[in-house]
């Protein structure tokens, strides 16, 4: 087998690539699993985006108790340390590659050069990365004071430097609701919050800070337009009808910041190089209940699997992946003796895993398309039937199958019905 | 002067739709709770409601310019203005460790989230 002419190369059974709460929650349960593993983030400390997210909100399922972001990343990087797990920062992959089944090559770069690595398996655990305001069509001058949530949070929150004074921002979700409530508790004015649907997009307790600090949002209406000569000087925003259409009627905002917070989509560009199979609805891999991509081997946890809300899933996605490496690399693969398949019915946006061996209990993780009330969550083929008072998109659905229930089973339809 | 008010309960993921019917400052009737967490913050929070504070603090001579910080209980709403203008007036020196209490504020300490 050949690597790449002089490179340096390192051997581990298992790489981690990102080093954030999917990939250290990984690294720690693949040590405790007796794996030799290597740890790899392109940043330069440890955490993922979790250090720059200040606020209390992490850690209630995980930890049992309320953290802030660094806090809930430094009790992972303590442990990470504690049992010896190597790691490397200011280490950034470059490529994958797949030569076998038990054959992968990672190559990163890292400030002592060029580097690679031949791992058994590889959990990829890369985040996610931002939408642009050019992805939601926003035209106009071409100024500074464009955002993402993430750039401003770096900004604010890491750097300490607020990015504007009068600030717009596109999207009720979490993370826009959140960067909301920094910019009013540092003393910028919020003028407004634009959110595209008819409800808002973040949890009840986030879209509780809008009322806390009376920030307007406005639901079914977009921005359109920016104008302004080298700053933001005003934003078009329109209102929408039902079908999401434009009404005509708009209007102008006065203000020097745009903020965009309009989605993370799963970084998985590395994944579709090396062939792994992608699913539409959630933007990341397809995958199996052992988190196993399309590609043997090759396993996949947190934001690059799917947007999670809640941090507590991605670190227990983290883990299952580990045990999945484990036992890939001591079968040499993932077996099953039938997959049964998970398909979307009713009011299901997004379902994960996409396979089940039925031969372990299994998480499955999945949003609805649209709210509803007082409903039924359901798998008709096993006869299980769940009430839930409430359901939104915004809120990720986490639903425990047990090996009885499922074994067997030749597919499962999840929906989310009237009773 | 009676008034309702009409919020999303936030204590647990079920997120309850709750009205709470409070007259000259007295709470009259809370409805639409399912369970008494709920009933009690509902009433907390037309009453007197209380936050978590957190922020950034700039840092001399740290591994990143700030440390984080938050207040150690949550505070009532109405104080947080006059909080931000104290915690804006502090400067800090490295090293800082996450846990440290670097200051306190009418009783409530300001404890590091991330050192520096
Ligand atoms: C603003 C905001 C607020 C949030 N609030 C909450 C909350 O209150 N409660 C909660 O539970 N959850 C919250 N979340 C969600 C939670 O933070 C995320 O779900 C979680 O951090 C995702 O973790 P991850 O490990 O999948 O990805 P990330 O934390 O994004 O980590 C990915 C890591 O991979 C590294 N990486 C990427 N590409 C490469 C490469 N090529 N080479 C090397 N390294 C690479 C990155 O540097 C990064 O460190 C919030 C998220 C945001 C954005
Ligand atoms: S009222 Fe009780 S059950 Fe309903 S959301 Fe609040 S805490 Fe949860």
């Amino acid at each position: 087998m050949m690597g790449f002419p002089n490179v340096p190369t390192l051997s581990y059974d298992v790489v981690v690539i990102g080093g954030g709460p999917a990939g250290m929650a990984a690294a720690i349960k693949a040590k405790e699993l007796g794996l030799k593993v290597l740890l790899l983030d392109e940043n330069d400390y440890l955490g993922g985006i979790l250090p720059q997210c200040i606020h209390p909100g992490f850690g209630i399922h995980y930890f049992g108790e309320e953290l802030t972001g660094p806090e809930f990343a430094s009790r992972l990087a303590k442990k990470l340390v504690e049992l010896g797990v190597e790691y490397r920062t200011s280490a950034r992959i470059l490529e994958i590659r797949n030569y076998s089944d038990l054959e992968k090559f990672v190559l990163f770069t890292s400030p002592s050069g060029l580097y690679g690595v031949w791992a058994r398996a590889v959990i990829y655990a890369a985040g996610a990365r931002e939408r642009h305001a050019f992805e939601i069509g926003i035209v106009g001058d071409r100024v500074s004071g464009i955002y993402t949530a993430g750039e401003a949070q770096t900004l604010m929150d890491i750097y300490g430097v607020l990015p504007g004074k009068e600030i717009v921002i596109v999207g009720s979700g979490d993370v826009g609701l959140i960067m909301a409530r920094r910019f009013a508790l540092e003393g910028a004015k919020v003028k407004a919050v634009i959110e595209l649907m008819h409800y808002p997009g973040g949890l009840a307790r986030n879209v509780m800070i809008l009322r806390d600090f009376g920030i307007p949002l406005y639901l079914g209406h977009k921005v359109v337009e920016v104008r302004g000569k080298g700053r933001v000087k005003k934003v078009k925003v329109v209102r929408i009808d039902e079908n999401l259409r434009e009404t005509g009627e708009e209007f102008w905002i006065e203000a020097d910041t745009l903020v965009i917070s309009v989605g993370l989509v799963p970084a998985v560009k590395k994944l579709k190089k090396i062939g792994v199979e992608i699913d539409p609805a959630t933007g990341g891999p397809v995958v199996n209940d052992r988190l196993e991509t399309s590609v043997p081997g090759v396993f996949v946890a947190g934001n690059s699997l799917l947007i999670n809300d809640l941090v507590d899933y991605v670190a227990e996605q983290g883990e299952m992946a580990a045990e999945g490496a484990k036992e890939f690399i001591e079968n040499g693969g993932i077996e099953s003796r039938r997959w049964t398949r998970v398909e979307k019915g009713e009011n299901i946006r997004l379902v994960v895993p996409h396979y089940l061996s039925g031969e372990r209990d299994v998480y499955l993780y999945l949003r609805v398309s649209k709210p509803m009330e007082d409903v039924e969550l359901r798998i008709p083929e096993i006869g299980k039937r769940l009430k839930l008072p409430v359901v939104k998109p915004a809120e990720m659905i986490r639903l425990k199958l047990k090996e009885e229930e499922i074994r067997g089973a030749g597919k499962l339809t999840v929906e989310v019905v009237r009773p | 002067m009676r008034k309702t008010y009409r919020f999303t309960c936030i204590v647990c993921p079920l997120g309850c739709s709750i009205e709470v019917e409070v007259e000259d400052g007295k709470v009259l009737e809370v409805r639409g709770h399912t369970c008494p967490r709920g009933k009690e913050w509902a009433i907390q929070e037309v009453t007197s409601p209380k936050r978590v504070v957190m922020t950034v603090l700039p840092v001399e001579n740290g591994a990143l310019p700030t440390v984080s910080v938050k207040t150690a209980e949550p505070v009532p709403k109405e104080k947080i203005p006059e909080l931000m203008r104290f915690l804006a007036s502090l400067k800090l020196k490295a090293p800082i460790k996450i846990g440290d209490v670097v200051t306190e504020w009418k009783g409530v300490k300001i404890v590091v989230t991330r050192g520096a």
